[in-house]
């Protein structure tokens, strides 16, 4: 483009020679991010060919105008409009209004702070269940056998699913997200090795597979008013499958890693257990463990006082928005006692997380009841991480925990 | 600027300008205000931006949306007839003077 011919409001977008789905990205991002935060509000990744935005302002803007920066041509790097998806796309992450708004009003339904109130005796007895057993083994993996474990033993009967197959769930998981990256190794592995677990997906997201009172029981009721179709049931049931697992997983791994690296904040939450949610939130803004998601821009628009045309794919760096030090003061240290709102952990706009308030019951819950019952959580040895597209989070987490 | 003032259980009372546009949930957040909690950050989405509203006041406020009247049926405190989510309440210069309840608790 001619300097004649761009608008003289217009910038030049800074291309930076970075790969955010490298290895050696996902070991440390922050150096990184910062780098492309402070590049320029928009900037250009020429590894993937895609605009980035990593500050605060911008990933809000951009979430918060689903009809410019729609999400129907996908929410990864693959352009549904050029590219067949992998998987036929979600009726709600993967659309935009007027298509979306009724599906989301139907999750949004199943998944309501009345309904959490309906579940929240059970999430917690269970969770108080496993950090007992826990303190009888002192010494554990706390991804493996509590943020992993505690999930996997409330979600899926709340949905009703069967008790067979359910191996597959984090699997499955993880192939979703990433799937959302480039073509690289992770990615390309993921897929080659779906079959299994696409296939038992789809069964369990059938009417007759659900357990009649579960979360996903109410979406298939939904086709009984009208509000869905039979078809569209299984492809909602499978949004939850996909998306309400392994966020929760590695949201808990978070939180757990932040208090038991950050002694001072974990003695103010036994000081103060009802910080337990905040908590959980606060992890969930330092860690995000949802690190990024695309859009595509519909037409061409001024975003960050950068020219970007129509089809374009944008990277949202939403772990570098929630540490962005125009919008957050001590962005780099976690602080239980933050004012939290306005975190794009869970997103922002129409498509902000559906499942925020499971989230946040399963992490307020499991917190409770760690901090009630455990004075001291210590790092036992080397934290592994995984490495995934999307997610940020570990592989394992030594630990020994001393009763209080 | 709009004054709007947020009445907490116990009495006590804040009163905080709010620019035209912002909801008064943001207003609040803004001051850093205790009591709103806002979760969410402002989507309709977690109902802990919950307030009481006189009925004077009510009157004079948009309808809500089926959407608001949904999320405020899982309140942590009880719904009453003056339940609002104050992410849902606009500003304007109309609203000068506004009078807002919190409730004991937001989760």
């Amino acid at each position: 483009m001619s300097a004649l011919g761009s608008s003289s409001t217009t910038s030049a977008v800074p291309h930076l020679d970075i790969d955010p789905f490298a290895i050696e990205f996902f070991a440390d991002p922050f150096p990184t991010h910062e780098v492309l935060r402070e590049a320029g509000p928009v900037v250009y990744l020429d590894k993937w060919n895609v605009y980035g935005v990593a500050r605060y302002v911008e990933v809000h803007a951009v979430l918060n105008d689903p009809m410019t920066f729609c999400s129907s041509r996908g929410v990864g790097l693959s352009d549904f409009k050029k590219e067949k998806p992998w998987r036929p796309p979600s009726l709600i992450l993967e659309a935009d209004p007027p298509a979306h708004t009724r599906t989301r009003a139907v999750l949004s339904r199943v998944l309501s702070p009345s309904v959490m109130k309906q579940v929240r005796d059970g999430f917690t007895a269970a969770a108080e269940a496993r950090v007992d057993a826990l303190l009888d083994k002192r010494s554990f993996d706390a991804i493996e056998d509590l943020a992993e474990a505690y999930p996997l033993s409330v979600f899926p009967d709340a949905l009703g699913l069967k008790a067979e197959g359910r191996e597959h769930l984090l699997p499955y998981a993880s192939l979703v997200f990433n799937a959302f990256g480039p073509p690289n190794q992770l990615r390309q592995k993921a897929i080659e090795r779906s079959a299994p677990h696409q296939a038992y997906i789809a069964e369990q997201c059938q009417r007759e597979n659900l357990a009649p009172s579960g979360f996903g029981a109410c979406i298939h009721a939904r086709v009984d008013e009208g509000e869905i179709t039979a078809a569209e049931a299984p492809l909602l049931v499978r949004s939850l499958l996909s998306a309400g697992l392994d966020t929760t997983v590695n949201g808990l791994g978070a939180a757990i890693y932040c208090l038991a690296r950050f002694p001072d904040q974990w003695q103010l939450l036994r000081d103060n257990p009802t910080l337990a949610r905040n908590a959980f939130e606060e992890a969930v803004r330092f860690e995000s463990p949802i690190q990024t998601f695309f859009r595509t821009t519909t037409r061409e628009v001024e975003l960050g006082g950068a020219l970007v045309g129509e089809g374009e794919k944008i990277l949202m760096f939403l772990g570098a928005a929630n540490r962005d030090p125009r919008r957050w003061d001590k962005p780099d240290s976690y602080d239980i006692n933050r004012r939290t709102s306005g975190h794009v952990g869970f997103g922002s706009g129409i498509h902000m997380c559906v499942g925020q308030l499971v989230a946040r019951l399963e992490g307020e819950v499991m917190l409770s009841a760690l901090v009630r019952r455990v004075a001291k959580i210590e790092i036992t040895g080397e934290p592994k991480r995984r490495f995934n597209n999307t997610l940020r989070g570990l592989d394992s987490l030594p630990v020994a925990i001393t009763p209080a | 600027m709009t004054a709007i003032t947020f009445i907490h259980p116990d009495g006590r009372s804040d009163r905080v300008e709010a620019s035209e546009g912002e909801s008064a949930m943001l207003a609040a957040t803004r001051h850093g205000l205790v009591g709103i909690l806002a979760e969410c950050g402002g989507n309709a989405m977690c109902a802990t931006c919950h307030v009481y509203i006189d009925d004077g006041w009510l009157a004079r406020l948009p309808p809500m949306a089926d959407e608001e009247d949904a999320l405020l049926d899982g309140t942590a405190c009880d719904r009453l007839p003056g339940s609002r989510l104050s992410c849902q309440i606009k500003i304007t210069l109309e609203l000068d003077g506004l009078v807002l309840r919190l409730p004991e608790r937001q989760v």
